[in-house]
Formats: structure tokens, sequence, C-alpha cells
């Protein structure tokens, strides 16, 4: 297959960043679109064109949320339920034209190229996103049973990958399901309640902090998950959020 | 180089206790004088770093990724091993243990696998309360599956996402510490250099990868759980980033690395398809509980097969090789790794491979038509889904595809029973470290074992280590060690992108993985390692003269990462092939083609060979001297291993 990329340089966090056109031929349909890069890469390198493209990537196998691209106005590209490094050329047209970007969030600083900064999601999680235990002198695991359904809900809540994609595809820059998830995979289970309500506080109080916008319920974040994280998390994020203010349970 | 496994006297079941009893222990006031540096932020870097910091130590963590959420333990799918019981089929401390240590072929260290065994429990109720969503019945209490290598049903799993949720358990603690400010999180940091300063591990030189300075970090202790080495083959399951450099610079300063040779071939990964492919799929091995792996009785079905003229779903069930089912009646689709692995290369070697001739069957037509499409969608759906993404076939409709890949590596840096190197303050944790595993790791082993390392092990066994160092005061980063380390690492890095040639890094890293594949792979003899000896060599000599590295050492540069990591692998690589030389025998994952029953089973030589090879540094290009550990074994009786 062949293909006409424009992809966005930026040599680091205070360059000026442009794009720059590269045809690329004989490339496979099997071909992820991470792989197609390397292959771009190489070229690169081998002709002395220009320096290699720097992308994240690490698993390459859709689980560790270090790839992302935004690929003709589409978070991880044309294909839903999927991380970049999953994404294969055969999704493309033979002669497309390919327009490929970083994450443009504010709190997502470009690093270099297609690399952005996302430590913001970090701090998030950092502000509240866990449940309080230190090591050892913690019940035996079967004291505390869990209806299925409430723990099959809270997997999918926590199967979030941090990948950055929901801020990405939002027009505000929200980061409302990603903190909506860890918000609604601990508020769902007995052990997480007991900080439910301070957690929620401290969590959105950093998103606010760190320059993320507010959302607007057009549920972007939610065509674009890669985990198809649902938008009702961003419900219970809202219901947690009205409970800690007006709750009496909170410090 | 002397090696003392300081394995605690007393009956196996008691060392632990006894060691716990009778350690030194370092008080509150004085935790907050130490410093700690852990590399790695894996389930074994994580969980120690959140242990050590919530006891007071001062800790600095460092990972390469963006996020320590990134580590690569995030990947394990299929599940964590604990003696638990909960399913009431005859597990017990005893049983995990003995199961591991037939598992590793005999060749690893009883006190620690009893003492993992033992810890395994209070990891499960660890997570639980750190909230992972493990898989639950509809009581509402927790579920389990089974793995290799077991008759009972003892891995608890969250879907397919296992070791996400473990890692994110651990993030979670170790986000928490963050905030309390008893950890320092370097993300985008690899280390460079171990300083040893009079002997002692006393610090890092580390990378910033997006500046590309370099940094000095300080400490009373050093904690390794940088993960294994697999992706010296090039194409593994590992993650792209993985890589073996953090252990062997403390191998160059003096670290024993250990079993190198034994290095693990998973059975069930998408096939490979192409010369631009850049990894391996793991398709978790709980798949084996419900799939049956065959491939075509007939040579010419197998022929029609690759030839794309004969569907795998138009061959009758009579004409169907459940060869693991026929081989090993007692254990079938759930044999260990290694045996698996082996089995499929002989039968796609007889050539009743399908695909490409190097792939096989995993079928789950006879599971969907028993449970319903609904119940394996519900155990299995993520699964699925990633196979159909990457291959664009409907593994409900038609049989996945799967052939063995380098998977993970039991061999790392030699440590003794507190977990420590040969290097004093040097500890290693998870697959960076050799211990648990000898020569074939089980599957859902290797989440256990970083838990148990990071949550109850390290956090005792550092403190005997440590409570001596409260006398020595803060450690100083400007000493000469510091200032030789950093000058070496500098001149290191300028030399690679000064070579001017004219390949990719990417070049050579694909030749040497051949090499290591064809040649120190699933099956290895005198002459094919002789030949990788010299074509590592000769690549080596080459990747000097003709890797071209774009821009400079002091900027964001992903192809600099890459080269300084294979410079490392040439070595490794050289150390492997050593070690799978001298070892002539066949054990777990390592298969000496000349030492082989008559049905090709491994076969072991218990007289010479069972000790760990623990092998020490002598210079680049030098051959490395071998010290051995001899294992004894007090508590088990020695066996055949047999799954038949």
């Amino acid at each position: 297959m062949k293909f006409t990329l424009h992809i966005w340089r930026q040599e680091n966090a205070r360059a000026k960043g442009h794009f720059e056109t590269y045809p690329l031929e004989g490339i496979s349909p099997e071909c992820s679109f991470l792989e197609m890069l390397d292959i771009l890469n190489e070229q690169l390198i081998n002709d002395r064109i220009a320096h290699p493209v720097c992308f994240d990537n690490d698993c390459r196998e859709g689980i560790c949320g270090m790839c992302g691209l935004y690929i003709n106005g589409r978070p991880h590209g044309n294909d839903d339920g999927i991380t970049t490094c999953q994404l294969h050329m055969r999704k493309f047209h033979d002669g497309d034209d390919i327009w490929i970007e970083p994450w443009r969030a504010k709190p997502f600083p470009v690093i270099r190229d297609l690399v952005v900064d996302r430590s913001a999601f970090d701090k998030i999680i950092q502000a509240g996103g866990y449940i309080s235990t230190t090591t050892g002198g913690v019940p035996d695991a079967n004291t505390i049973p869990i209806p299925k359904h409430k723990a099959d809900m809270a997997m999918d809540a926590a199967s979030c990958i941090g990948c950055g994609a929901c801020v990405a595809a939002c027009k505000n820059a929200s980061a409302m399901l990603f903190v909506g998830a860890k918000v609604s995979h601990l508020a769902l289970l007995p052990q997480g309640k007991i900080e439910a309500a301070d957690r929620v506080h401290k969590m959105v109080c950093k998103m606010d902090e760190l320059g993320f916008g507010s959302c607007t319920n057009t549920y972007a974040c939610e065509a674009e998950c890669p985990k198809l994280i649902k938008r009702q998390n961003i419900s219970r994020l809202n219901r947690q959020w009205i409970g800690a203010l007006f709750g009496r349970d909170r410090k | 180089m002397k090696l003392d496994s300081k394995i605690p006297a007393g009956p196996l079941a008691e060392k632990w206790t006894n060691y716990k009893a009778s350690q030194k222990l370092v008080n509150p006031a004085n935790k907050r004088k130490l410093d700690i540096i852990v590399v790695g932020t894996g389930l074994a870097g994580a969980s120690a770093a959140a242990s050590l910091g919530a006891m007071g130590f001062n800790v600095d963590i460092f990972c390469i990724q963006d996020s320590p959420r990134r580590a690569h333990s995030i990947a394990a799918q299929g599940g964590i091993n604990a003696a638990k019981n909960y399913q009431n089929d005859g597990d017990s401390v005893e049983r995990l243990f003995r199961d591991t240590i037939k598992g590793g072929d005999y060749r690893a260290r009883e006190a620690n696998v009893y003492r993992l065994a033992e810890v395994s429990g209070a990891i499960i109720d660890q997570c639980v309360a750190q909230g992972v969503p493990f898989a639950r019945d509809y009581g509402g209490l927790l579920d389990n599956r089974s793995f290799g290598g077991a008759q009972v049903s003892r891995t608890f799993y969250a879907k397919g996402q296992t070791g996400q949720q473990l890692l994110l358990g651990a993030y979670g603690a170790l986000s928490r510490e963050i905030a309390r400010g008893t950890v320092k999180l370097h993300t985008r940091c690899e280390m460079m250099d171990l300083v040893v300063v009079e002997g002692r591990a006393r610090g890092i030189i580390v990378r910033n990868l997006v500046t590309g300075d370099l940094e000095r970090y300080a400490a009373h202790a050093v904690v390794l759980a940088t993960g294994g080495y697999g992706n010296l083959y090039y194409l593994s399951t590992n993650a792209m980033n993985s890589n073996g450099s953090a252990a062997w610079v403390c191998h160059r300063k003096g670290a024993a690395f250990a079993n190198p040779c034994y290095v693990q071939i998973h059975p069930t990964c998408i096939p490979v398809h192409g010369d631009y492919q850049s990894k391996l799929t793991l398709m978790s091995e709980s798949l084996r509980n419900d799939g049956r792996i065959w491939v075509p009785k007939k040579k010419e079905d197998a022929e029609a097969i690759r030839a794309g003229k004969l569907k795998p779903t138009e061959i009758p069930e009579e004409n169907r090789d459940y060869y693991l089912e026929r081989r090993y009646p007692a254990f079938g689709n759930l044999v260990p790794r290694d045996v698996a692995s082996r089995a499929a290369k002989e039968r796609c070697d007889a050539g009743y491979g399908v695909g490409t001739g190097f792939a096989v069957y995993l079928d789950f037509a006879d599971a969907i038509q028993r449970l319903g499409k609904d119940v394996v969608e519900q155990k299995y759906g993520n699964l699925f889904q990633m196979y159909q993404k990457i291959t664009d076939e409907n593994p409900y409709e038609t049989p996945m595809m799967i052939y063995p890949a380098i998977h993970y590596t039991m061999g790392g840096l030699w440590v003794d029973y507190e977990l420590q190197t040969t290097i004093p303050g040097l500890f290693a944790a998870g697959e960076a470290n050799f211990s648990d595993h000898g020569a074939n790791r089980l599957g859902a082993s290797a989440l256990m074992q970083g838990l148990a390392d990071g949550y109850f092990v390290l956090p005792y066994t550092m403190q005997n280590y440590l409570a001596d160092q409260i006398y020595v005061g803060k450690i100083s980063a400007t000493s000469p060690e510091f200032d030789k380390a950093e000058v070496a690492v500098r001149e290191r890095l300028n030399k690679l992108v000064t070579i001017g040639g004219d390949k990719t890094v990417d070049h050579f890293h694909k030749a040497l993985g051949k090499i290591m594949w064809e040649y120190c792979g699933m099956a290895r003899n005198t002459e094919s390692l002789t030949k990788a000896k010299k074509l590592v060599s000769q690549l080596e000599n080459e990747f000097w003269k003709k890797v071209f590295i774009p821009g400079t050492a002091n900027e964001f540069n992903p192809e600099l990462e890459k080269a300084y990591r294979l410079e490392d692998y040439f070595e490794l690589a050289q150390l492997v092939i050593d070690d799978a030389m001298h070892r002539e025998e066949s054990c777990g994952g390592h298969f000496r083609t000349e030492h082989q029953t008559q049905d090709g089973e491994t076969l072991r030589d218990d007289e010479r060979f069972m000790y760990v090879a623990a092998w020490e540094y002598q210079g680049h290009g030098h051959p490395e001297t071998m010290e051995k550990e001899p294992l004894v074994y007090e508590h088990i009786q020695i066996a055949k291993r047999n799954y038949k």
C-alpha cells in the first residue's frame, strides 16, 4: 500500500511545530500503524532525510497506554475500542493521505514531535485515586464479599489505561472520563467507600487545578475510549461529587 | 567471588518465620535518615517502594516510561497464583511449593520457593484491600481458574487483565506514598550505571530521557526491579522498551548473573507474519483452560491448509491430532509452557504446521458448544477481541493460530535468601533476579513473585542490611566514584553517536534476535551454540563500524536509547550462549538436543548440574568465570518431571 503522511514535527517543548509531508510505499496491509511508522523512520534514517519521528509506544498490545496519536482527526485512529498500536493499515485505503498529530490539550504539553507529557494524570491519581492501605495487616480476601455485578462494574471502570484519548477527543480537554473511571472503580467497592467523599473532592479539585476543561456532555470521550469506558462513570462521578458537597461524612 | 545463599537454619516451613524473628530492625526515627533507590515501577518495584515508603524510609523511584503505571507488568493477562485453597481442591502452601519446584525442573532454591508459597495468600489479601477487582462468583466470593503445571485451581484473575489490575493496585499504593512525600518519583529516567563505593552499592547515574542530562542519585541501598532480558531476541512478548541494561551494568560492576540460559518460550502467541514485525502478542495461558490445541493428523491436510485450499473447520474430528492430550493425558492442554512449546515445534518441524507452517490451532469450538458463546465471551472476551484486531479473523468461528515466542527470563541477577546480590546494598526483585522459578516458570507465578518480593520480602530483608547503615550518615553524590561513573557514561554515549555508519540500530537488533532464536532458542546443541557465538561476535564488530545514530546525546533521542541497550545485549547474548553451552543437560526451558529421552522429553543430569551457575564479569571480550551454588534439596523428593 501507498500513503502520503502529514506528520506534526516539533523539536522540543519550546520550539514552534509544523506539518511535514512524507510519501511512503510498499506497506503491507497486515502491518500495524506503529510498524508503519517504524518503516518510515528506518527510511528517514537510512536516507538521512530527517531526524526520525518521535512517538511514544511500549507494549504494542493495547494495554500500557503509552501510545496515542491523533490520526485523521480521531484519537487512536479510525477504529473502535483500540489503541494506536492495535490499528492496522488494512483500515486505510491505498493512496490515502494520513494526518498524524500529538494529543492536543493544554495539560499535555508536547515533548517532541508526537510525544506529550501526561504526568498530569499521575498527579490526579496522587491526589486521592487509591484506597489507603499500608502493606500487611489487612483482612482475609474472602471476608469482603462483593456482589458479582458490582465487581464487574468496578472492573469495567478500572480497565482505563490512562492513555489520554478522552482528553484529546474532548473539545474542552476535560478529564472527566478518566477521573470518573477511577472514582467509580473505587466507589463501587466496599473497600473504597470509606474514603469516597474525600477522594472525589480531591481528585476533581486537582483536575481543575491542572487546567483540564469542563465537561459539556458531548461524550466524544466515550466514543474514542480504547477500553470502551462508559459515560455512566461520569454520572457516577457527578453523584459522588454532589454527595461529597452535601454529605455529612466529609471532613 | 564467594556465594553465600544465607539460607536460614531450621526446617523448611520455619525458615522464614525464624528469619523474621531474629533479623535486625531499624527504628522509626532512623528510617527517616535512610535513603533507598528503587529502579523500575513494575509489580516488584512499585510494591517495594510503596511498602518501604510507608514504613518511613526515603525512597526515590525511577522509570523509563512517562508514568509508573506503564511498566510491562501491566501486560500480564492470565492471573496470579496463591495457595488459598478457596476451591477446596487440595491446595496448600506445600502443594504450591512442590508444583513450583517441579515446574522449574528441580533447578530452584527450596527455601526461596517455600517462602514464595508461604506469602502468596497475603498478596491476595493485600490486593483486595487495595480494591483490585478480581473475578468473583455469584455469591460474591473470589473465583479461581487453572494454569499450566497444576492440578488445582489456584489462579486469581481479573478478566484477561490481571497484571494491569495488580499493577494499578501497587501504583495506587505508590501514588499515596508520593503524595505523602515518602517516595519521590522520577519518570522518563533511565539508569545508566551503578555507583559502588568501598564495595557497597551507593547510588546510580541516570539519563533524563527528555533532556539527555546525566543525573546522580545517592542512597544507602539500591533495589533493582527492571524486569528481564527477553528482548535480546528482538521478537518477544515483551514491551518495546523493556531491556536488560540496568541489570547488565550492575553485572559489569560486580553483581553475579545467574542461569542466563534459562529463557521461557511461551506456547500461545500470535505467529510471526512479516519482516517489519516489531513484537509478538501473547494469548494468555488461561485460554488453555478451555481451548484445545491441535494440528491436522494427515500431512496432506496440513499442506492443503497452508496452500489456502482447506479450512480448519472442514477437517473432521478424527483427522485432528490433539497432540498435547495425546502425549500428556494427565495434564492435557495444561502442561507447563516449555513442554507445550516444544511439542508445537516438534509438530511444525515434522511438517504438520498450519498458517505459514509455523503455527498450530487453539480451538474453542468445544468450549463454545459446552458453555455457550456468552460464557466464553465473558471469560476471554478481551483476548478474543485482541486476536481479531490483530489477525482480522474471528476466533469464535475459526480456531486461533498460535506459535511459541520468547516471553520471560528465569535467569537474572544472582541473589541470596535476602534478595541481595553479590554487591552489598544492591537488591534485585521480580524478573530481574533469578531466584524462584528454576529452569521454567509456571504460569501466573511471575505476578506472585514480583509482589511477594516487593510487599513481603524486601521490606524485611532490607532492614537487616540497613540496620548498620544508620551510622554512615548521608551518602554524598560528589565522591570520586560518582565522578568516574558519570564520565564513563558520557564517554560511552559520545562514542555511540559518533560512529557515523549507515545502518539503523533495529537492523542489528533484528539480526541478533534471528541468530539467538535460530541457534540458542527452543532447541540448542554444541554445534548451534558454537555457530551462534561466532555470528554474534561478527555482528557486534559490524555494529561498532556501521551503525548510525541520528541526533546527539543531549536531546530526546529514542534511537540512542535503543543503541545503548543493544550494546549491552551483545555482551549478554555471549553469556547466554556460554551458559547454554556449559549446561550439558536439558532442564525446563533449556533444551539441549543431545540430552533428551526417546520420546523427546528433557533429560536432566542431576549428578553434574544440580547447581545454580553464577557468572562473574571479567571485562569486555573476556570469557566470564563461573561459580556454582549447589542446590540442596532437604525437603522435596527429586523426581523425573512427568506430566503424562
